[in-house]
């Protein structure tokens, strides 16, 4: 099985990134900061100003490492590519379906249950952790959520059509947000959650939520690529110039369960606080520097986390699930299993 | 996996000391630096046999000395550090 590698992020600006033999240094006001050799890695994510020679990019192009340059606060703005490379067939399996709704719809309604289902895993998490210790009114919001949840899970899984598919979609995330204030246990007001916003997200939830999104979508995006799978063409998501619709499509199984559930842990367990993050102009919160590198170790200390993968039966890490998951896809595309089996998580 | 590395290249003439950094820079490329001549790599089967057989061709078995120690999968728990020169955790978090 495939192992789980590392992925360096280089925050520092002005850092400059070059290739030297198989090794990446890291060097920052002609200094070396650091080095490690490519076949450790398996992504190379940039925030902000960040240089790299033409020699490393070409490595890692070679290599399959998935280098990606982000806005300070996780935006996303430009990836090397190298040439295509995997199956043609089965991208062409998977632009065959694309291309068909109803065949698009048999594999969204499972990434979307799957998506919903995780959702109901975060409230029951919540219910059991600290249900008892809540006023009886958010009790009651929580499971009247998780109940309707978790009837819509099995609602979905009969869907046919794509636009009523989006529909409950859209419906299951305003009732998980509605109640999403109620995860977090922290006592400061700075960490109100005010309602789903991005671009720019208006509070420091919002803010976590939207650089833990950023940085699951290159994951997910290098996972797609590497079985050889077209990020761009998605079920659910339709294309659009520059977008990596299934890359997004992947990433709604995952949402609740790396991205949330990490958010909700770093508040409530104080590892980031109220100063932690930046108040701009225009209404927009980022996060400070120095926070980023927290979430950022988080990050990838829960990747390490070893879990029972639910169809497969194997233990691995999670950091390993999209690649799995973007391996099954691939395995129904070509006709070798009934259904995709999406990633619920228990 | 990982394997530890040291070696002794003799530097006497100038093709040793051209041995001494085409071996180094073959040790560097598969893993890190922990010493001087002493290198800590993280290696799958396929890369250690690519490994092994850029150093013993590199080498010259008449005059330098290679010495390979495998210390497996769980080799990480088989090492500890004291003291000055310390190295980068390569499986830790990477932030720069």
């Amino acid at each position: 099985m495939r192992k789980h590698l590392n992925t360096i992020y280089v925050t520092t600006e002005d850092a400059w990134l070059r290739k030297d033999g198989a090794n990446i240094v890291v060097e920052v006001e002609g200094k070396e900061r650091g080095r490690a050799p490519l076949h450790l890695l398996e992504g190379i994510m940039c925030f902000g100003r960040i240089g790299a020679s033409p020699a490393l990019l070409a490595a890692c192009a070679e290599a399959g490492i998935a280098f990606s340059y982000l806005s300070p606060i996780g935006r996303f703005l430009a990836r090397v590519e190298g040439p295509r490379s995997g199956n043609v067939l089965l991208r062409r399996a998977q632009y065959r379906v694309a291309d068909d709704n109803t065949r698009s719809v048999l594999i969204a309604r499972y990434i979307v249950a799957a998506k919903v289902a995780n959702q109901r895993t975060v409230i029951r998490r919540v219910l059991r952790d600290y249900g008892a210790s809540s006023p009886e009114a958010s009790q009651k919001a929580l499971q009247a959520a998780e109940a309707w949840l978790t009837d819509t899970t099995r609602r979905i899984v009969k869907v046919t059509d794509m636009d009523s598919l989006r529909g409950i979609e859209g419906e299951a995330a305003r009732v998980y947000f509605s109640v999403f204030n109620l995860f977090i246990r922290s006592e400061d007001p700075a960490f109100q959650f005010g309602g789903r916003s991005r671009r720019p997200p208006l509070d420091r939830v919002n803010a976590l939520l939207s650089f833990l999104y950023a940085l699951l979508g290159h994951d997910c995006r290098s996972a797609l690529e590497s079985v050889g799978l077209d990020p761009q063409v998605g079920f659910l998501h339709a294309d659009r110039p520059g977008r990596t619709s299934l890359a997004l499509d992947l990433m709604e199984e995952f949402r609740p369960v790396l991205a949330d559930r990490l958010a909700l842990n770093l508040i409530n367990r104080a590892q980031v606080r109220a100063a932690d993050f930046t108040c701009h102009e225009g209404g927009g919160i980022t996060l400070h520097d120095d926070a980023r590198k927290t979430v950022l170790t988080a990050w990838q200390e829960r990747k390490k986390q070893e879990i029972r993968h639910p169809f497969l039966g194997e233990t691995m890490t999670f950091g390993l699930v999209a690649h799995m998951q973007a391996l099954l896809l691939s395995r129904y595309l070509r006709g070798e299993l009934d259904a995709y089996p999406a990633f619920i998580w228990k | 996996m990982l394997v530890l590395i040291t070696y002794d290249v003799n530097t006497e003439d100038a093709a040793g000391r051209r041995r001494l950094r085409r071996v180094a820079r073959a040790c560097l490329d598969y893993g890190q630096r922990v010493q001087h001549s002493v290198f800590e790599c993280e290696v799958d089967p396929a890369q250690w046999a690519e490994l092994r057989a850029r150093l013993l061709d590199e080498a010259d078995s008449a005059k330098d000395s290679l010495r390979f120690y495998q210390l497996g999968a769980k080799g990480r728990q088989r090492v500890e550090h004291v003291g000055a020169k310390p190295v980068l955790d390569l499986d830790g978090t990477l932030v720069f």
